[in-house]
């Protein structure tokens, strides 16, 4: 088996009195698309908000490439090679296309303020490559027609792709995709699905993919686990857990019949 | 710079140029230099809460203090202490910005109403120490007898002298302002309007750019202050009270928040309206800016400069096409 990229380690999350995540414990190799599935509140994004640091885990601790990063503001867990996308599309409105994907970049950029403000050489040379890097993140999910377009005028699907283009933009190491087909339709379900494949293939991203629609975990992923009331109910191949009796019974039961 | 601002850039340049060469030649209107030096001043204040309210999306009813910190360090070090007028000034900025951050790291983990809260309780706090000070500061009576503006031994005296280096200063800043909100930094400002989270996730530091737009904001409201009190030469606390906090958001709202010709623009045009057109209502102009920010508020929140432009755009693509 490969290196494991993420870690989890008994991780636990309460809110109030409620258990979101109970003893998790469980670890992603490096270079697979891993879906995490199960029923709504079961964890899931929980789960993602303590791996990007939106809040710490409660207890247990979680390790990215080795380095203990629960805790850590998300802009530390950015900058080691983690990047994500939102549940709700969290694009900014106020920028353009282009511009979104050109954010991007921003820890791979220096400029300060004053080489910013009297845009010195190394700035304007800087600013070329965050626009040539981004228009080939742009190109690389398709959307380089677009660029000028205000990022909120979009119709819904695209912007889902354009979060997708922003968070490779940061060159991660590992791309966490909350809910990505989200009120997607089938053609555009299924691009998203080439396009994930090809995260992995040609960018070598890790992907962990939260996902309710079952075509798209089965056919993208390589490995499935499935959070159940905040606890790891099964893992392993996608033929594996759809087989798991547990699994029928609690979660694709109801679906699959 | 975009080639827009460039255009913009070359007729302001020329409009504040020729500007005293022609009101100095019509008795009638020939102190409006006067007018256009405080509205300059005013300028380098509304520029930097600009970047703050409408690129970094946080509020701030403390400008106005900043502005005095700025003011009465130039007052207090000149007056009491025979300090030149170049290096009090230098001795405001870091007390500003010290104070900046101070001030900033706390309540910038506030959000909305509650930052604006925290900012204008500090407003106040600083209020009350330049009445209460009396022996530094003067108290309500006034800090008398600052001395004029001096570079080395050249004093800038004349009314033209300052006119030309209040709005060379304005010219400077807004260039660097320009350049700045078209930068890597600028977009930082506009992701953590937008979205924090998600401008934090993308490895933004959301609380570093907060603190140090609130410091930079700060830096040209102290230099304004500093201005302020060598050309007035006379400081007295009601400059620098929650008030004046207020005009500088409606300053930058008249304009357009998220344009900083706008916030120019619009401090020129309420400096005019404040020293000059509703002198007459004497304290009643105040009901005349509450009335100025409903409207804008209601019906124009993008600002007027912002909808002017847009129109004129539009008419501009529809005639050359």
């Amino acid at each position: 088996m490969a290196r494991k990229l993420l870690r989890l380690e008994s991780v636990s999350r309460k809110f109030g009195g409620l258990d979101a995540l109970r003893n998790v414990t469980y670890a992603v190799p490096e270079g697979v698309i891993q879906a995490i599935i199960g029923p709504n509140g079961a964890g899931k994004t929980t789960l993602f908000n303590c791996v990007s640091g939106v809040f710490p885990p409660t207890s247990g601790s979680i390790y990215f490439d080795g380095v203990r990063i629960d805790g850590l503001p998300s802009h530390k867990i950015a900058a080691l090679g983690v990047s994500r996308t939102f549940q709700n599309v969290a694009l900014f409105k106020n920028m353009s296309v282009l511009e979104n994907v050109m954010l991007g970049r921003h820890r791979q950029s220096r400029a300060g303020f004053l080489a910013c403000g009297f845009r010195l050489p190394s700035m304007k040379r800087e600013e070329q490559e965050i626009i040539r890097r981004a228009r080939e993140y742009l190109d690389f999910v398709g959307l380089v027609d677009e660029e000028n377009k205000p990022a909120g005028s979009l119709p819904l699907g695209k912007q889902k792709i354009l979060e997708i283009a922003r968070a490779l933009a940061t060159e991660p190491r590992l791309l966490l995709l909350d809910e990505p087909a989200g009120g997607l339709n089938t053609a555009e379900t299924e691009q998203l699905g080439d396009l994930i494949r090809r995260i992995k293939k040609t960018l070598g991203v890790t992907v962990l993919l939260v996902e309710h629609d079952m075509n798209l975990v089965m056919e993208c992923s390589d490995l499935v686990v499935v959070l159940h009331f905040g606890t790891v109910l099964a893992s392993g191949t996608p033929s594996e857990v759809k087989n798991n009796e547990k699994v029928i019974e609690v979660y694709l039961g109801s679906a699959a019949n | 710079m975009r080639k827009k601002d460039r255009i913009v850039f070359l007729f302001f340049s020329l409009f504040v140029g020729l500007f005293p060469l022609v009101v100095a030649s019509i008795k009638a209107v020939s102190h409006y230099i006067d007018v256009m030096i405080f509205a300059g001043i005013f300028s380098l204040v509304s520029i930097g809460l600009c970047l703050l309210m409408g690129y970094a999306g946080q509020i701030s009813l403390a400008q106005a203090a900043f502005m005095g910190i700025g003011a009465y360090c130039s007052g207090i070090l000149t007056t009491h202490y025979g300090w030149p007028s170049s290096l009090a000034l230098m001795v405001g900025l870091v007390v500003t910005g010290v104070v900046a951050y101070g001030v900033g790291v706390p309540s910038l983990k506030l959000k909305g109403h509650y930052l604006a809260m925290a900012t204008l309780g500090f407003g106040m706090i600083v209020h009350i120490v330049l009445n209460e000070e009396v022996e530094l500061t003067g108290g309500p009576s006034g800090l008398v007898g600052i001395s004029g503006l001096g570079i080395g031994n050249f004093q800038i005296s004349s009314p033209f002298a300052w006119y030309y280096l209040v709005w060379g200063c304005v010219a400077t800043v807004m260039l660097f302002s320009l350049n700045l909100v078209r930068s890597r930094i600028g977009r930082a400002f506009l992701a953590i309007h937008a979205d924090e989270r998600a401008a934090q996730a993308m490895g933004v530091d959301v609380s570093n750019y907060k603190v140090k737009v609130f410091v930079l904001s700060a830096l040209l409201a102290s230099f304004a202050g500093s201005l302020y009190a060598h050309y007035v030469e006379f400081l007295n606390p009601g400059s620098f009270g929650l008030m004046w906090s207020i005009k500088f958001v409606l300053m930058v709202m008249v304009g357009g928040i998220q344009n900083l010709w706008g916030a120019v623009i619009g401090t020129v045009f309420l400096t005019f309206l404040s020293n000059e057109w509703l002198h007459f209502l004497a304290d009643f102009e105040v009901l005349i800016y509450g009335l100025i920010l409903l409207v804008i508020a209601m019906f124009i929140p993008q600002g007027l400069v912002t909808v002017v432009a847009t129109k004129l755009l539009k008419k501009g693509l529809r005639d050359g096409a």
